[in-house]
């Protein structure tokens, strides 16, 4: 009876379950498109920030720099400065061929001593740790005029630019170099379980093994090796030393870069870099999710100076179209699902509750020929599950067809997530001839990437609208059948007139 | 089958409490077909409703087969409304999404039937009335001769003890009326019924073996 009532109810008052079916399968469609994107965007973001702090990484320890003065730990690193005496290089024809690298911490960043990944991995919770100086080279080569000039470089503070080719007069000598800036990481060789070495994968030659630690070799990104025309076996001179390049890498996730251009041994970059014992980023990784807070709480509390984020902190730092996109999911999205999915429910419930009041004759007749208060709630209820479970059914159709949509298209998204602040300060008046300093070029860890939107169709999604169906039905089905309820059996007398 | 005790029914109204039914004291023997007439106004429907357990006097007592109405909860009223007591209606009060045949199982959804035999009792019904060749008709393709039968149907499918019928030919024309009229006589005769109708037609009244008038609530017996 229950059925048979119910379907001739829905069969032959088809407006009614056509408008509250419409709504809301046209809210659960948004709802379900928006929450895809918002996973989209976010399995986005986490690729790019695995392309940077590599795959599992929970937590990263760095030292945020403290204002320039004082050159003690911790204090932002200068920029690399060449200084060429009257000797250096070969001179001929009235031009001196110059060359000369330099490794340095990003100028802005700043690192800190490597007892920090001792406390880290003494934590409780704390599953496996690993510390990287994320460093900067710069090389000069060039030729310039013999005779030095009088330039002396003057650059307001601040100002951080890029002087190239203050060699000589115009025209005179006729000067020509190249400066050229690359990132280096140096990074355990042991090949921990975190790292950004764990999101990269190996193209040629070898990886790094545990004999190769304070050796001269380094790794190149294969993007990088491409423009500079590397290949294994090759040197490449780094920080004034040469080094062996044993092999080269790829990131995982297909368009972006990794992490930086080279990686080489971390107690050779301290070395080279003559950081001893300095380190820049330590990587956490928590035992499990729910561990993530509390391991954060502890290394702020074991390391005051140190900045602690965790993967959701530095979500915050992707930027570029694919963070308007998140910010657009988050804002503009969530609040239009919640209007239409607010209209929808609303809509169910007046047009349920109209219904109950249209049909109080029906309702009181029923009472009246014996039917419990309970039978009379259950097929009002009943109708609106069904009415939701309709909407439900077809907006899961839509959404699925939106997010197919959207994935075809797979428009696509670009994003930069950068590991050390990049601070633009440092550039002072170059001292001596020709001595110039660069204010930029800080970036230790930066990864752009063009990555094309996809939203993965999970059961979560699809729970998450069948949960809404069944909820605005049972929103609908309580007010129609509280109204039922409260019906007296007597309606059923009420004169017909 | 119903003893009437000093039953009081007052409905609160804007302009104070109204009283529908003053202090009846009835007493009807079972199989009894009673007629109760009176003016608009005089606290028929109420009384029906006393007699129906649609509702609670507001004092006084309604005794249906020996059990105490007024003292039961909700749920045991609907029981024996559902299994005791039938109801027709001066308009049909049928579901007009369902067909003949499921409106008047209705009747036995609380029942706990079998589906095949809920099918079975409500077509036996239907031709009872007359109506074996409506099954599958919706009120709205039926006369209202032939909903009154359909409710009438509904109303005795569960064998009932009590029919009860408010204007059951008031939305009739004469001719249909007197059809109805006999079909409920016939029943009352062949079920062994104890029937009672309100009505404002003396001529369905004439029909019963007792006829109550109600007017400002209090009853009399008129011959
Ligand atoms: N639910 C109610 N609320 C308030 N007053 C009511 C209610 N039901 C009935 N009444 C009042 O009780 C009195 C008796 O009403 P009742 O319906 O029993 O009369 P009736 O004899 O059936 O009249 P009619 O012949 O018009 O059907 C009337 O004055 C009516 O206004
Ligand atoms: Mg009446």
């Amino acid at each position: 009876m229950f059925g048979t009532y119910l379907y001739r109810e829905l069969s032959n008052r088809r407006k009614q379950t056509a408008i509250i079916a419409a709504g809301m399968a046209l809210a659960i469609a948004l709802v379900m498109i928006v929450n895809g994107v918002a996973a989209g965007v976010r399995d986005a973001q986490a690729t790019v920030l695995a392309s940077v702090y590599g795959v599992g990484t929970d937590i990263t320890v760095t030292q945020e720099p403290i204002q320039p003065g004082g050159g003690e730990e911790g204090a932002p690193q200068e920029g690399p400065r060449f200084e060429f005496g009257a000797e250096d290089g070969d001179t001929a024809n009235g031009t001196t061929a110059l060359s000369q690298s330099s490794l340095t911490s990003g100028i802005g960043s700043s690192t800190f001593d490597a007892d920090a990944l001792t406390t880290a991995l003494s934590l409780d919770s704390v599953a496996a740790a690993t510390a990287t100086l994320a460093l900067s080279n710069v090389s000069f080569s060039g030729e310039v005029a013999a005779p030095t000039t009088t330039d002396t470089g003057e650059t307001a503070p601040g100002e951080g630019t890029q002087q190239g080719g203050r060699g000589g007069p115009d025209g005179a000598g006729g000067s020509a170099f190249n400066v050229d800036t690359f990132t280096v990481t140096g990074i355990d060789v042991a090949g921990e379980s975190v790292g950004p070495l764990t999101s990269v994968e190996l193209v040629d030659g070898r990886a790094f093994e545990s004999s190769d630690s304070d050796a001269n070799v380094v790794i190149l990104d294969t993007s990088y090796a491409t423009t500079s025309s590397l290949t294994v076996g090759d040197s490449l001179e780094i920080g004034g030393e040469e080094f062996e390049v044993i092999g080269t890498v790829t990131s995982t996730s297909a368009d972006a870069t990794t992490a930086s251009n080279t990686y080489i041994p971390l107690d050779t970059a301290q070395r080279v870099a003559d950081l001893e014992n300095q380190i820049s980023t330590v990587y956490v990784q928590a035992a499990s999710s729910t561990d993530i807070a509390a391991v954060q709480t502890a290394l702020q509390t074991e390391l005051p100076d140190a900045s602690v984020k965790t993967q959701e902190d530095l979500a915050s730092s992707v930027s570029g179209s694919l963070s308007t996109a998140s910010d657009l999911v988050g804002k503009l999205g969530t609040w239009l699902s919640i209007i239409v999915l607010a209209a929808a429910f609303l809509i169910s419930v007046l047009l349920t509750t109209s219904g109950v009041a249209r049909r109080t004759r029906e309702f009181g007749t029923l009472k009246a020929i014996g039917w419990s208060n309970g039978a009379v709630v259950r097929q009002v209820a009943g109708e609106s599950l069904v009415q939701g479970a309709i909407g439900g059914v077809i907006g899961v159709a839509i959404g699925l067809l939106g997010i197919l949509a959207i994935n075809i298209a797979a428009p696509v998204l670009s994003a930069s997530a950068t590991a050390t602040a990049t601070t633009g300060q440092g550039a002072g008046a170059g001292g001596g001839g020709g001595g110039n300093r660069f204010g930029d070029a800080a970036t230790t860890a930066a990864a752009t990437t063009d990555i094309a939107l996809q939203i993965p169709v999970t059961f979560g999604i699809i729970g998450i609208a069948v949960a809404l169906a069944i909820l605005g039905g049972l929103i609908a089905g309580a007010f129609g059948g509280w109204r039922a309820a409260r019906l007296r059996p007597a309606e059923a007398l009420r004169s017909v007139a | 089958m119903y003893e009437l005790s000093e039953l009081t029914k007052k409905y609160e109204t804007k302009r104070g409490p109204i009283s529908a039914l003053n202090k009846v004291t009835l007493s009807i023997p079972t199989g009894q077909m009673v007629a109760i007439q009176g003016p608009t106004g005089g606290g028929k429907s109420t009384l029906l409703q006393m007699l129906g357990a649609l509702e609670r006097p507001t004092s006084g007592t309604v005794t249906l087969g020996g059990e105490e109405l007024s003292a039961m909860p909700d749920s045991r009223l609907a029981e024996i409304r559902a299994r005791t007591i039938g109801f027709v209606f001066q308009g049909f009060n049928l579901i007009p999404t369902l067909t003949a045949q499921e409106n008047v199982e209705t009747a036995l959804a609380p029942l706990g039937l079998s589906n095949s035999d809920r099918r079975l009792r409500a077509r036996a019904a239907l031709e009872k009335v007359g109506l074996g060749e409506r099954l599958t008709h919706h009120p709205a393709e039926l006369s209202g001769g032939q909903q009154q039968r359909v409710a009438i149907a509904r109303a005795l499918v569960k064998e009932p003890k009590v029919l009860l019928a408010d204007e059951p030919t008031g939305n009739l024309d004469e001719q249909t009326r007197d059809e109805i009229m006999e079909l409920l006589e016939g029943l009352w005769r062949d079920e062994g019924l104890t029937l009672i109708i309100v009505t404002h037609d003396s001529a369905v009244a004439k029909r019963a073996e007792r006829r109550l008038y109600l007017k400002h609530g209090s009853v009399t017996e008129k011959k």
